[in-house]
Order: structure tokens, then C-alpha cells, then sequence
């Protein structure tokens, strides 16, 4: 399915990318404002959700990065979510690390994980690495689960946490800290992955997602570029697993089900394949519209947010990136109507 | 010795299911060149329909037929309501879309008939085929029925017109349209095949799983497997693939030590992800070359 793989990948120019920078930069800074400016306005409940909306972000990121920047599938990132989660419980609970220094570490463990992982993967297309993706993610809560793994990962039971305080005496609750931590963390994460997509490497990604053959005629080592992708796709994973294992206080083998692998794709759709930002919408709408659809109705909580899905898709085909990126050219051609642009930017 | 037959003779059975599933998901790749995830709940949902259709006093075979026929019919206008439009979105929000089905057509038959478990009669009664014990009249019915569909199939695709056209629209829709086909439509047939086929595996399977709607969930899985391991492009193959994934299963529950049981599940995906890395294209799959 090479050819349509292709086609998906046409999106990832699909952002808004055409609007004028300074636009960006102040969308950009409206928004880190907001985000500085919620904790302080909204319950400790409301701001552990939004911590989540963005640990989901990052694991989205990851994901985007594999799929929407190197056109390889993913429908089993929960295991590496599972991995990092469980690496930083482990480490916190029988290692008595302190808790910021198992991200670096769980990030690192999904990277050579991931990186193994995408060894075999190389061999596998479209459908077929979707299925070996999926077999992982079924086959992670078993072993997590497994006897010999017990000692460590306390087996069908999980590992409890502890909920870090600020450190510093910072004036801040448990929540809030962890929030902002998130937000840095998450900030540091989208640069880095901005650098990396505008990179050398990154253009050596996207040409093998756009034509693998012209990629190797022109020298681009695919086998080697694929696994990298596949590794730092499952470190970002990672890193927001172990995340997710402090903000929540509690680690256990069905929470890294096939369920969470399904969220983050829809995630990653959602929000627009190849278009960084996208993550964010992506991990707020994994957040936050199963629970509309259960406030809409308890016993069709399923068929309402099924619904709302295909409205989705029905409304923006290539995700909120593709929706942006219309609006953002009919707006331009309004204003261009209004007066003639002296820049010339609309005969590019 | 004994232990072995008995175990390879109980994964034939099992794989029978998954064979029965696996042919369902050949069917619909090979007419919309989709994994569909929503086959299952389609399959769970036929058969529910079966179901309601026996306690409102239907016989078995007439229920039976009926419901091939409603879910031809739901397939064929699932595709018209909710794919036509959505033709030239992306790959990937098409896979979301699977996904939504599954949970919207999951949720409903639960609604409509909760969440218990339910019995749903077989028409080849349970009683052991030989004395051993080892395959009941049902699983030999299954096989049989499975390996009917197989061949009924066959002759479809092969010998007939409309089998001709449906594979033509699957396999290079433009050039399929500019010879007269309509591919919209075989598009549908498709689907519609799909479903009366899934609801065919669907009310084989009720009677070994019960009937709920979380059933299909990890048959439809085994089934994704079976029709990969044998090849996605041969409807053959997946019936193989389906009975040797079954028999794997089996096996590694018995033969391996310590985690044998406990991760059944993961050593048969392993193995069959062993075959993916050295026949990326399945045991009995056509390699597909793409011009460059």
C-alpha cells in the first residue's frame, strides 16, 4: 500500500504554515499565556485533566513524528507509553530515584526498545506494521502482568506512588506543580521536535515517507533512519508515560491496553497527521471528549462518542491541521480581495 | 504423543473461528483494500439479530438466512451512508472512522440487549464426533461450513462477472471505471459480502463464546492474524492462517513452560510477527510490486 502512504503523508505540509509569522508568533505567546495563566483559575481537578490533555500531547507528538513525518504506522504506541510508565514506577518504588530524574531515564529505555522494535519492523508495510504494532500492544498488558515479572511490577496490582510536592518552596499545590512541569517539559519536547523536523534528518525522514526508492538513490540510509524514527517516536512516548506514572500515583497493566493505542491514534488524526502542533488538539480531544460523551448519555456513551468521531472526520477530513489550513487560506484571500498585497505574496 | 494430537485436534477446532473470521477480513480487504476493525462488532451485531429474530419464534434456518440477508443489506448501506462520502479523505481518517464504528455499533448492542451472557443455539448439536471426544459435531460443522464459504467464494471471484468487476474496482479503481465499471457500487457489494459473511462466522462462533457484544474482540484479533500470517491477497491463505494460528496458540499454552499459559496470546502474535519479518506478504500472499 506503498502509493497510499504517500498520499497521507501530503498533509503534513497540511498546517497552517502559510499564515504570515507574525500571526504565528502571537498565537504562539496567546496561547503559552493561557497556558501559564489556567492553574491559577480553574480546580486542582481541572488542572490534573489538563496535565493528562498534555502528557497525552507528547505521546501524540511521538507518534506524529513516526507516522506523519516517516509514514511508518503505529497502533501500538501504548506498550512504550506501558514501558515508560512502569520504568519510572520501578525506578521511583524499588530504586528510590527521585521522580524527575526516571524521564530521562524511561525515554531512554523506550528509545532502545523502540529502536529494537523497529529492526523487524523495517521489513513490514502499511497494513502489516499495523498489525505487528497491534500484536505489541495486546501482548503488553500480559507480560506486564506475566509471574517473572511479578517482583518488579507488582503483577496484576500495579505500583503506587507518591505525589511529588513543589520542590523550593514554591507557593504552588501537588497539581499545579506537576502541571507546570508537564507544560515544560511538553515545550522543550515540540522544540526539539521542530528542530529535528526541520533538519537534515528530518528532510531525509520525510523523503523516504514521500518515495523510499528516490530516498535511497539518493543515499539515505532507510534502515537506519526508519529504526532512529521508530526509537525517539517511542522515547517522546516514553517520556509522557513516565509522566503519566507520577501525575497519576499509580502504575497497572490495564492501563496500557490496546484501548490507549486506538486513543492516541485517534489522537494523531484528529489533530492532523505531520503537523506538530496538531498533537495539542489531538491529546485534548483524547482527554476530554470521551467524558462529553458520557455526560451526553451513560448507556450510549460509546455510540455518542463514535458519533461525534465520524462528525469529526465528516467536518475536517485531514484533521484540525487541514480545517486550519482552509481557514487560514479563505480569511487570506478575503483580506487579499480588500486591498492589493504590495508583498506579492499571494502570486507565489 | 496423545498430548500433542489432543492439543493440535482442540487448536483445529478453536482455529476453525478464527478462520471463519479471518475469511471475513480477506473478503472486505479484497474489496475495499481495508483492514475493517469494525468487522467483528458487525459480525456480534448480525448475530444478535439472529438471536432476537429465534426469540421472537423463527426457526433456526429461517432466522439464519434472514440474517445473512439484513446484514448484506446493512453492509451495503453502511457503505453508502457512511464511506461514499468520505472517498477521498485520507487513509488514516478512514481508520478512525473503523474505529468509531466500533465503538458506536459496540455500544448500541449493548444498550439494545445489555450486557449479559446468552446462549445461541448451533444446528449441528454439541455431542462429540468420535468417541474420543476431541471435536464436537459443531466444530466439525464450522470447518465444514468455513471451507464451503471458501469455495463458493472461489468460484464467485473467479468464474463469475461481478466477481471479475469487484476485484477489478479493488485492485486499480480508475481503470476499472474507464472500462464501465461502477465502482462505487462493487465498493459496496463488498461490503455488503463482508457482512453477510461475518454474520455467517458470527452465529458459528455464538455457540462455543456465547453470545455478547465483547465476543469478537480478541477472535477478531486472531482473525487479523490468521488472514496476515496467510497472506491478505488469498482468501485460501487466511482459512490456513486461521487454523494454524489456533493450533500455535494451543500448543504454546501446553508445550512452553512457566509462561505458556499466561502469554499465550503474546508468543502466537510473536511467532506470527516472525513470519511477517521473513514473508512480509504472508505464507500464501502475492508479493505486490508497485511501478515506480
Amino acid at each position: 500500500m506503498p502509493p497510499k502512504i504517500a498520499a497521507l503523508g501530503k498533509t503534513a505540509e497540511a498546517g497552517p504554515g502559510t499564515a504570515p509569522p507574525g500571526a504565528r508568533r502571537l498565537a504562539v505567546a496567546v496561547l503559552l499565556l493561557a497556558a501559564l495563566a489556567l492553574p491559577f483559575f480553574v480546580k486542582n481537578f481541572v488542572v490534573f485533566q489538563f496535565t493528562m490533555a498534555l502528557i497525552y500531547a507528547i505521546a501524540i507528538l511521538g507518534l506524529n513524528l513516526l507516522t506523519g513525518f516517516n509514514g511508518q504506522f503505529s497502533l501500538g504506541h501504548s506498550a512504550f507509553f506501558g514501558i515508560g510508565a512502569y520504568t519510572a514506577a520501578i525506578l521511583i518504588d524499588q530504586a528510590g530515584l527521585p521522580y524527575w530524574l526516571t524521564f530521562p531515564l524511561a525515554g531512554l529505555v523506550c528509545f532502545v526498545v523502540g529502536f529494537l522494535f523497529g529492526l523487524p519492523a523495517l521489513r513490514l508495510e502499511g497494513i502489516y506494521l499495523a498489525l505487528a504494532t497491534f500484536a505489541l500492544a495486546v501482548a503488553m498488558p500480559q507480560i506486564l502482568k506475566s509471574s517473572p515479572l511479578e517482583p518488579w511490577t507488582g503483577g496484576v496490582q500495579g505500583i503506587v506512588i507518591v505525589k511529588p510536592d513543589a520542590p523550593f518552596g514554591l507557593p504552588l499545590t501537588a497539581d499545579q506543580w506537576l502541571y507546570f512541569l508537564t507544560l515544560a517539559i511538553s515545550l522543550g519536547l515540540t522544540v526539539c521536535a521542530f528542530n529535528l523536523v526541520n533538519s537534515r534528518t528530518g528532510r531525509a525522514l520525510m523523503a523516504i515517507r514521500d518515495n523510499p526508492i528516490a530516498a535511497r538513490a539518493m543515499g539515505i540510509d532507510i534502515a537506519l533512519y526508519k529504526s532512529l524514527t521508530f526509537g525517539v517516536s517511542a522515547l517522546y512516548t516514553g517520556v509522557a508515560g513516565a509522566l503519566s506514572a507520577v501525575v497519576v500515583q499509580f502504575v497497572a497493566p490495564d492501563s496500557f491496553t490496546f484501548v490507549l493505542a486506538v486513543a492516541l491514534f485517534v489522537g494523531l488524526v484528529v489533530g492532523g497527521v505531520g503537523w506538530i502542533p496538531g498533537s495539542l488538539i489531538g491529546g485534548l480531544f483524547v482527554l476530554f471528549v470521551p467524558n462529553l460523551a458520557e455526560q451526553v448519555s451513560k448507556g450510549l456513551a460509546g455510540a455518542v462518542y463514535g458519533v461525534i468521531l465520524i462528525l469529526v472526520i465528516y467536518i475536517m477530513p485531514s484533521g484540525a491541521a487541514g480545517l486550519l489550513r482552509l481557514i487560514a487560506e479563505r480569511l487570506r484571500r478575503m483580506v487579499g480581495q480588500g486591498r492589493d498585497d504590495p508583498a506579492g505574496r499571494r502570486t507565489r | 504423543m496423545e498430548i500433542l494430537i489432543h492439543q493440535i485436534l482442540a487448536g483445529l477446532a478453536t482455529g476453525g473461528i478464527y478462520a471463519c473470521m479471518a475469511l471475513a477480513v480477506v473478503m472486505i480487504y479484497q474489496a475495499i483494500d481495508h483492514l475493517n476493525f469494525a468487522q467483528g462488532e458487525m459480525a456480534m451485531f448480525s448475530t444478535f439479530i439472529a438471536w432476537q429474530l429465534m426469540q421472537w419464534g423463527v426457526p433456526y434456518w429461517s432466522a439464519f438466512l434472514l440474517t445473512v440477508a439484513i446484514s448484506f443489506a446493512g453492509g451495503l448501506a453502511l457503505e453508502r451512508i457512511v464511506f461514499a462520502p468520505l472517498r477521498h479523505a485520507p487513509v488514516l481518517s478512514h481508520i478512525v472512522v473503523f474505529i468509531a464504528l466500533f465503538v458506536i455499533i459496540n455500544s448500541l448492542a449493548g444498550f439494545i440487549w445489555d450486557f449479559s451472557i446468552k446462549a445461541f443455539p448451533s444446528p449441528f448439536g454439541t455431542r462429540p464426533l468420535f468417541e474420543l471426544g476431541l471435536l464436537s459435531a459443531h466444530d466439525a460443522g464450522m470447518m465444514g461450513v468455513t471451507v464451503l464459504l471458501l469455495v463458493l467464494l472461489y468460484l464467485f471471484f473467479r468464474h463469475t462477472r461481478i466477481g471479475l468487476a469487484m476485484r477489478a474496482a479493488a485492485a486499480n479503481p480508475e481503470s476499472a471505471r474507464l472500462v464501465g465499471i461502477r465502482v462505487g457500487w462493487m465498493v459496496a457489494l463488498g461490503w455488503g459480502m463482508a457482512a453477510a459473511i461475518g454474520a455467517v462466522a458470527g452465529m458459528l462462533i455464538a455457540p462455543v463464546v456465547f453470545l455478547e457484544p465483547n465476543m469478537m474482540l480478541s477472535i477478531l484479533l486472531y482473525g487479523f492474524a490468521g488472514a496476515v500470517v496467510g497472506g491478505l491477497t488469498s482468501p485460501g491463505g487466511a482459512v490456513v492462517g486461521g487454523f494454524a494460528v489456533g493450533v500455535i496458540e494451543n500448543l504454546a499454552g501446553t508445550f512452553i513452560p512457566h509462561v505458556g499459559r499466561e502469554l499465550k496470546l503474546s508468543i502466537a502474535l510473536a511467532l506470527i510477527v516472525a513470519v511477517l519479518t521473513i514473508k512480509p506478504s504472508g505464507l500464501f500472499g502475492r508479493r505486490i510490486t508497485t511501478r515506480v
